[in-house]
This record gives C-alpha cells, structure tokens and sequence, in this order.
C-alpha cells in the first residue's frame, strides 16, 4: 500500500496550468524525489500534498485514505519550506517545539522530543538563538528538525538546498540521506537539481509542464530516458543530440556523417531521429570503429577531467576527456562512439525508442 | 555614456558618487542655499503667522503695519481656548473633546474592520481581487464633499444627524477603505508561509494569523492608524454639516465658528489652531518613515 | 594594448566595512580572466572599482598602459554585462544594440554596421524587433552581450552574467561566451561565485576570499595544487579531502594506515595536512594490494560516477570518486588505496601550501 498517492492531479492559476493530470505513487518508507525545471509543477504537487492548495480535481490518498478534503493539520505531515519559513520571533527551540505544541503535547514531552532531534541533526548550541542570528545552513537544520520532531506519516521537502552554497549542500545531502535510513520514514522531496535527485532519491519522478515525463530509480532515469528531454534534464554535462536517420546497415547523420547502426534497434529506414550521446560514452583519446569527425569547439577543464566541445558540422557534441586534455581551437578530431550506450529519439515526438535485446 | 546609463537602468547605486567633471565650484552652493531659504519662508509663511499671532497681545495683532519682530509675547490666547471667559470649561474644549471621540471610535472601527479584509485580500485569491480593491480605492478619488448632501438626506432619514455615531460611521467608512489598501501592503510583505507552515504544524489558519502573523504587521497597523487618525481629526466638511448643536460638533467647525461677526477674536483663533494641529504633527513624526509608503502604494514594485 | 593592472586596491566604505582588504591583480590582453570567490569576498567590487561605477579608497588601476583612477566609467573604454541584463525596457533589441553608439555620435551607417554585426555574432536575427519584456532569460542575456559587443571596447567585464538562467542555458551560454571570447581576442574579466564557471571559463582564475586574493593561476593549477585550504575546498565538488597526516619514515601516514607520497623539502614539527581529490583514491576490495582497511558509510550515484563516503579511521570522513560499475554495499568493508600522485601539503595553523 503507497504512504503517500495521488491521483489526476489538476490545477491552473488563471491561465497557467501548473498540473495537468498528476499520478504519482509514493512507496512506503521510499526516498521520492519530484524532479524538475521551475514551473514543472513539483512545488504545486508538493502542496497539493501538504493541503495548502486547492485541486480543481484529482484526489491525494495518504496511507490508503481519501485525505483530498483535509485541512492541512489533520493529515499529519511534516513540511520543511524552501526559505525555511521559521517563526522569526521565536527561539530555535520554540520553533522546533510549535508542532508538538499544537498538539496539545505536555511539556515534558516536549523538551524530550527537542533534545533528541536536535541531537540528531547538532544543533543543541543553537537551541536559544532567533532565527535572524542563524546562518543559511543552521536556519536549515532547525527547519529540519521541526519537521523531525514528530513522527509524521510523511516528510514534504520543498527544494530545501537551494540556499546554501555547493560546500553546504554537499554536506547535507549525505546528512539527509543518513536521517532518512535512520528513521526509516517516506520522503517526499522536490527539487530542480539532478545531481540531488540522482544521489538521493529511491525513485525518481520527472515532471516538465505539470505532467509525469518518467518514474523510475535514478539508474532508470539516466541510463533509460523515456523521452528526449529527460535524457536532456538528468545528467551533467547535456547529453548531445545529433540528427540522423536509418539507411540501410548504417546510421547517417544531418551533417555528413555515418555510423553503424546499433543492432539495439528496430527503427526503420528514414525516419527522422535524433542520437543522444552521453558525454562519458564517447572518447577523443581511446580508438573505435565507430567514429564521427569534427573540429574543437571548445574546452572546460573542470579539474578532475575536461569536457571538450567538438563541432560536428553545425551540431556541438561534448566529450568527457582526462583532465589534462589540450588542444587548438579548430583542431580536427575524431570521436569514438560507444554505440551499446548510445540512445535513439524520435525526432517529432522526442520519445526514445525502443531497444531490442541481443 | 553606455557604463553610466547602464549603471542607472541597472539601479545600482554607489557609495561615493562617480566621478563627474567639475562644473561649478562652491558658489553654487550658496545660490542653492538662499534659494531653498526663500522658498521655505515663502511655504511656512501662513504657519509661521499663526503661531506667532496666538501668542502676541491682541494690541500686536490688530497692529498696522503688522509686527513681525519686537512684540510681547502672552499666553492669555492658549488661556481663552480651554478656559471660559466666565470659568469653567469653554465650549473649544467641549469640541476638542467631541474630535477625540469621534477620530478615535472611527479609526478602531476602520482598523478591526480593515485589517481582516486587507489580510483576506493578501492571502486569498478572491474572484475579480483586483477589481474589488480597485473600487474600493475608487472612493477616494472623489473630494469627499461631493456626497455631502445626500449623506445629509440619508443621515436625516436614519436620525443620524447631530450625533457622535453618525459621524463615527462615515469617517470609519472613508477610512476603511485607505486601511485595507495599506495594511495589504504590509501583509503582502510578510510571508505567507509562516501561516502555511504553522498549519502543517497543527494550528488553524486563523490561529496561524493570530499568533504568527499579527505580532508582524502591528508597527504596520499602527502607522495605518494613524493616517486614519489624522484624517478623521482633520475633517471638516461632513462635520459642519452633520452637527449642529455644540456637545455633538468637532474642533474644525467650532475653530471656524469663532471667525465671522463683527470682531474676530484672532488671538484665540490662532491659539485654538496651534492646539489643535499638536497632536498631528506629534503623531505625523512618530510615523514619518511610513509616509513615503502611503504615498507610492504598490507603485514600486521589487 | 589592454590588459589591466590593478595595484593594492583598497575599498573601505563610510560606515567602516572593508570590501577589499588588498588585491593586486595583472592580467593579460586577450585573457579571459575570472574572479572567483563567496559572496562578499571583494570579486565585485573590485570588478566596479576597474569599471569606475565605484570609487576605490587607494591603489591604482591602470587599462592598457593608462592610469584610469580618476576617469569616469565612459571614459575607461570598457563595456559591462550585469547580473540583471539592464536592458533599456523601452527599446526594441536593435535599438537597445544601437543606443550605446547613437550616445557617442557614432555616424549612423557605422551604427548599423556594428549592429549587425553583433547581432550575427548572438544570433539575434530573428528578435531584432522586439522588446525586452517579450524576450526570455537566455534571449535578453545575449542582447546584453551585443550591447556590450558593438562598443567594440578595450575590455569586457562581466558581473555574474549567467546567475539568473537556468542550468542548461547556462552551460550553452558559457560554450558561447568563452568561444566568442576567443574569437575576439579582446580582454574579459569575469566574476563568478560558481566554481564550476570559472574552470570552465577562465584562461587563469583569481581566488578571492575576505578582500584579498588567495591565489591566481590556470584553472588546472588552482585544481592541482590550491595555495591554501580555502582554495582547497573552494575548487572541486566534491570538495577535496583533506586528511591530518604525519611525517614519519619518509612518507606522510594518517591515521588509520593510509600512507601517501611526501614531497621534498617539508618542514619539520608542523602539524600537517594533506589535500587529496577525491579522484586519486581508489575503493577496492579489502584486503587488496596497498590498500587500507575502511568502510563504505554511503554512496552517492551520480549516473556517470559513484561517490563513496569512507570512514577510513580518520578524523574525517573521505570522499572517493570511481566509475559507475563499481558497487559496494553500505557498511561494506572495502579497501582504500591512494593514486601515489604528489599531493599538495598544507600547514594545519597557516592553512596555507607548505609542499
């Protein structure tokens, strides 16, 4: 039985849909990460959740019960807000207290429950201080630990990282990684970050346009895009995206040049296509058969490997190189193609085709 | 010339100014000077009369040519406003007190009845919001004296006329409306997510407002207030027209009474409008940083 | 020639507050050179202070052999792309491009000719005639550019261009910018708090941090050996290990029983801190070859690398970068085994390079 399920899922603001039929299942006990770009509609199904937004229709079930018509504090949540929204006029303490003391908690077991989560996420020095004399990543974890301080049926995130800087977030994505196997509880965690989602997340559910593009483990998601546009979403550096066709036993593309056609797939002769290459599946240093020509666009030496830009007639393909790759600008170049790992799209629908085994 | 509009469009603002070639040096400054003198003498002139004619000898003001310096000073005019030539009470200070009860009961109610709408109209996404406020702003754009008269037949018709309550009523509703326009602006800037947040807690939403949200907005409500306050205090021409007896008429139109007839006590007519304009300016300064605000309402937007 | 020369630059504001303690920067015609550093380490303002729309309380800055301290931003023969665009909302993009040039009386027909030119280079054929306010994020950051680009100036500077578009505008525009840049040949500096941008960018990147300058160097250098441990975490994501090690019989060992390659020449009764990448460890099976005991605390899989967290009885725990196909299990006892790369030394007190 799902924790957490909704169903249908609809919503406009005047004239913008921001959900447009959402169907997800959230498994008991999972780490769910809604994945998207801004105005995907992650936030808005978040708060669907939580009850703070009204449907135009559909229905959310938590734990197998109708709680579509719920007021927000009787369907027993938790939400940690992406500005963290911690009551400014309160002590830490205070604020990590508020939901048990809106319970009607006693007061013994109140100070109990704040001593143990702020245990949990090392804040017992903070514990006095106001909100305006925290930094970003304190502010975070009392936000946090109000939110662990029950034992909600389940934890809402609204992209709960966006404010720190990359050090911090880093740090904390272990952290919450930690928490969620320590308790066990289901996590419902948005954000526009795939390196958060893909490091994180049980499963992943991509949303674009306030419609599911794809739900599945984050291995599913990047090395099985459903569409051409998750494949483009998930992953850094951009998958790269090269027209072409079937013709006959060969693969040829837009811009002059030909490959093998990968015996993963079906796909018939002239229809038009798109080949997503993946920046770690091709090579400027190691030799194959499979090769495409092209001219160095560019170079990003990122530190531990460098990402090169090769122009391949007018499309750009980048191309995961060691760390200490040089090279002249309009230097010709021969890629090598690891075609097993390679992807095929439709070029109208964008949806990948697909593969046969063997 | 690019990096300096730039720079402007950008609104980014230096400390120090950029550099700008010199064009005039400190004769400028003097000429700016003398000119902002004269144009403040000239503005506060008719203030700065009145002050002076409350506190000279009635000897001094009625002298021609009139004294501007070299007079002798006498408080027997701020006497006359509280005191009756014969003892006892004056009726200045019966109105006086008639303006305090009638400022003060208009702006409560404009405030208890204002505050909730103007948070319902932050919060909420009512059907037509902007319409509906445009409306209600809509009233104010009228001089209020253009209702003068028919207010005066309804009042008449409801038994309302010569009482506290009637104009207790039309300055709440004059009021209520620049109360909702303001202190939405003030709940507009506080965030909504406390609410959201302290009702995932478990709170309701309006024990949410209540406890999270009002102890935010009371320096807000208070300066609202108080424009309120100072309009109502103000008011002149619904209160010569609604009272008429003098244990129900407010300051403006007893000051004003006291000018007409054959002499004109100028003393104490100067005194009375000092008096009566103190506690303006009192309240006027203490809620000086928010009058920028009420001015350009919604009209900057971040 | 237009490099820049800025000497000890010294901003102090009104109120007390130092916005740049000391920073002496040189660089080069024709570079792209980036300033990195958090937000309030002096990388902006020092970038205003070059433009003129700041007035720097002592030092000289000087563009091309010209001593610019008391000229006005007009005067400077520099052209700046901000953080917000600052497109005139009023002017469709072709005027927007012209404006610049119409404002210091450029014959009209070389205004035209330089305003299609820069709007061939940003590909703006199609937006010529719109405003600003129908334009996206991405379309109003490449007029920004062709604005800058018509003045055809000395030097570029560019404060956090990209911050507002979203990642994956934001990696086609850097490919763009940096290719344009090259292109052109024309000086650029760039002011970025994103690590990733500036390595990718920058010909050589200055690290800034509380008003000064921790170090200025190519973007591999940086990475390789970071002047200080600032610099260290700074550059890098995952950000690089830093593990409290030991002098002792010739190596450098930390506890737990990693042992890594000491450099020459360290000093002696220091306490040391050695900077490894996370690339130069290695997870293997336990027990294996050279490789230490330890514990896998948790994996982070990022679709084309692993990172494994390792508790390797240090007081920190590590972060180790392998390829996807390696897969250990939580609490997994693995081992752990160093590249034998030179690593970077640290004074643990200092925080700065010693070796």
């Amino acid at each position: 039985m799902a924790s957490v399920r909704v169903e249908g899922l609809e919503k406009s603001f005047g004239s913008v849909r921001a959900l447009n039929g959402v169907t997800l299942d959230v498994p008991d006990g999972s780490f769910f990460v809604v994945l998207g770009p801004s105005g995907a509609g992650k936030t808005t199904t978040l708060r669907a959740i939580a009850g703070l937004e009204k449907l135009d229709a559909g229905s959310v079930y938590l734990d197998g019960r109708d709680a579509t018509g719920d007021a927000p504090a009787a369907r027993d949540l938790a939400m940690v807000f992406q500005s963290y929204a911690l009551y400014p006029r309160r002590s830490a303490a205070q604020n990590i207290a508020a939901p048990l003391r809106a319970r009607k908690a006693s007061a013994a077991e109140i100070s109990a429950a704040v001593e143990k989560v702020a245990e949990l996420l090392h804040i017992e020095r903070l514990l006095q201080r106001r909100p305006a004399q925290l930094s970003g990543g304190e502010q975070q974890r009392v936000a946090l630990a109000r939110a662990l301080v029950r034992r909600p049926h389940a934890f809402l995130m609204d992209e709960p990282l966006t404010n720190l800087d990359l050090k911090l977030r880093v740090e904390m994505r272990t952290e919450l990684t930690r928490i969620h196997r320590s308790l066990g509880a289901t996590f419902v965690y948005v954000t526009n970050d795939q390196v958060e989602a893909l490091s994180m997340a049980d499963q992943v559910a991509v949303l674009k346009g306030g419609q599911v593009q794809q739900v599945g483990s984050p291995t599913d998601v990047y090395e099985r895009p459903a569409n051409e546009w998750v494949a483009g979403f998930v992953g850094s550096p951009r998958i790269s995206l090269l027209a072409c066709h079937v013709d006959g036993d060969r693969l040829v593309g837009d811009q002059g040049w030909s490959l093998p056609r990968p015996h993963w797939t079906t796909a018939e002769h002239g229809r038009p296509l798109r080949l997503g290459l993946r920046a770690e599946d091709v090579s400027i240093e190691r030799r194959g058969d499979a090769t495409l020509p092209g001219e160095l666009y560019g170079l990003e030496p990122l530190g531990d490997r460098t990402v090169v830009a090769v122009k391949v007639g007018k499309e750009i393909l980048k191309v995961k190189a060691r760390s200490h790759f040089t090279g002249t600008l309009g230097e010709s170049l021969s890629v090598a193609v690891d075609l097993d790992r390679a992807h095929l799209f439709d070029a109208e629908s964008g949806l990948a085709l697909a593969t046969t085994s063997g | 010339m690019a990096i300096s509009s730039d720079s402007a469009v950008s609104g980014t603002v230096p400390d120090d100014p950029p550099l700008r070639r010199r064009r005039r040096g400190r004769g400028g400054a003097v000429v700016e000077v003398a000119l902002l003198t004269v144009l403040a003498v000239g503005m506060l002139f008719p203030v700065l009369w009145i002050i002076q004619t409350s506190v000279k000898e009635n000897r001094d003001v009625y002298a021609v040519p009139a004294k501007f310096f070299g007079f002798s000073m006498t408080l027997d005019h701020f006497r006359d406003v509280f005191v009756a030539p014969a003892g006892g009470a004056s009726d200045l200070s019966a109105a006086f007190l008639n303006s305090v009860l009638v400022a003060g009961g208009s702006t409560v109610l404009a405030t208890v009845l204002g505050v909730p709408a103007a948070w319902a109209y932050s919060r909420f996404n009512v059907r037509g919001k902007k319409d509906q406020l445009f409306f209600i702003l809509s009233t104010r754009f009228m001089p209020p004296v253009v209702i003068v008269i028919p207010v005066f037949l309804m009042y008449r018709e409801l038994s309302l006329i010569n009482t506290h309550l009637g104009l207790i009523l039309i300055y709440a509703a004059f009021n209520v409306s620049f109360t909702i326009w303001m202190v939405k602006g003030f709940v507009d800037e506080v965030p909504g997510e406390y609410e959201e947040a302290a009702m995932l807690d478990g709170y309701t939403r309006l024990q949410a407002f209540w406890r999270f949200t009002l102890p935010l907005l009371v320096p807000g409500i208070a300066a609202t207030a108080v424009f309120a306050l100072i309009f109502s205090w103000n008011e002149f021409v619904f209160a010569i027209f609604l009272t008429s007896s003098d244990d129900v008429r407010t300051a403006p139109p007893a000051i004003a009474g006291l000018i007409g007839g054959s002499t004109v006590d100028w003393g104490l007519v100067a005194a009375s409008a000092v008096v009566y304009a103190i506690p303006v300016l009192v309240f006027a300064f203490l809620v000086r940083k928010h009058l920028i605000a009420g001015v350009t309402l919604g009209a900057v937007r971040r | 020639m237009a490099g820049i020369e800025v000497s000890a630059l010294h901003k102090r504001y009104p109120d007390g507050t130092i916005a740049v303690e000391r920073v002496d920067l040189s660089i080069r015609d024709g570079e792209l050179f980036v300033m990195l550093g958090p937000s309030g380490c002096g990388k902006t303002t020092t970038l205003r202070a070059i433009a003129g729309l700041e007035r720097h309380t002592s030092g000289d800055i000087r563009i091309g052999s010209t001593l610019v301290n008391d000229l006005g931003p007009a005067d400077r023969d520099i052209a700046m792309v901000f953080q917000f665009y600052a497109l005139y909302p009023h002017l469709k993009t072709k005027d927007n491009l012209a404006f610049p040039l119409r404002a210091e009386g450029v014959p009209e027909r070389q205004v035209r000719e330089r305003v299609d030119e820069a709007a061939r280079m940003m590909q703006l054929g199609p937006i010529m005639d719109r405003r600003p306010g129908r334009l996206s994020g991405g379309e109003q950051q490449r007029v920004a550019l062709a604005r800058a680009l018509v003045r055809r100036p000395h030097a570029f500077l560019m404060d956090e261009p990209l911050t507002n578009l979203d990642a994956e505008l934001r990696a086609d525009m850097r490919t763009e910018i940096k290719h344009l840049q090259a292109q052109l040949g024309t000086t650029m500096v760039y002011v970025t708090h994103d690590q990733v941008e500036a390595m990718s960018l920058g010909n050589r990147i200055a690290i800034l941090n509380k008003g000064r300058v921790e170090q200025v160097g190519t973007p591999l250098e940086v990475y390789d050996r970071p002047a200080s441990l600032f610099c260290a975490t700074f550059i890098g994501s995952p950000s690089m290990n830093l593990i409290d090690v030991e002098v002792a019989d010739g190596a450098l060992r930390a506890a737990g029983g990693l042992v890594l390659p000491a450099p020459p020449g360290l000093p002696r009764d220091r306490t040391l801190i050695a900077g490894v990448r996370p690339e130069a460890l290695e997870v293997t099976a336990p027990g294996a070859d050279g490789a230490v005991p330890a514990r896998v605390v948790s994996a982070e899989s990022l679709g084309d690398e692993i990172i494994y967290v390792v508790d390797h009885g240090g007081s920190r725990d590590l972060r180790v970068r392998t390829e996807p196909t390696v897969r250990y299990d939580l609490d997994a006892p693995i081992g752990l085994r160093h590249s034998g790369a030179t690593t970077p030394v640290y004074d643990a007190s200092t925080e700065e390079l010693v070796a």
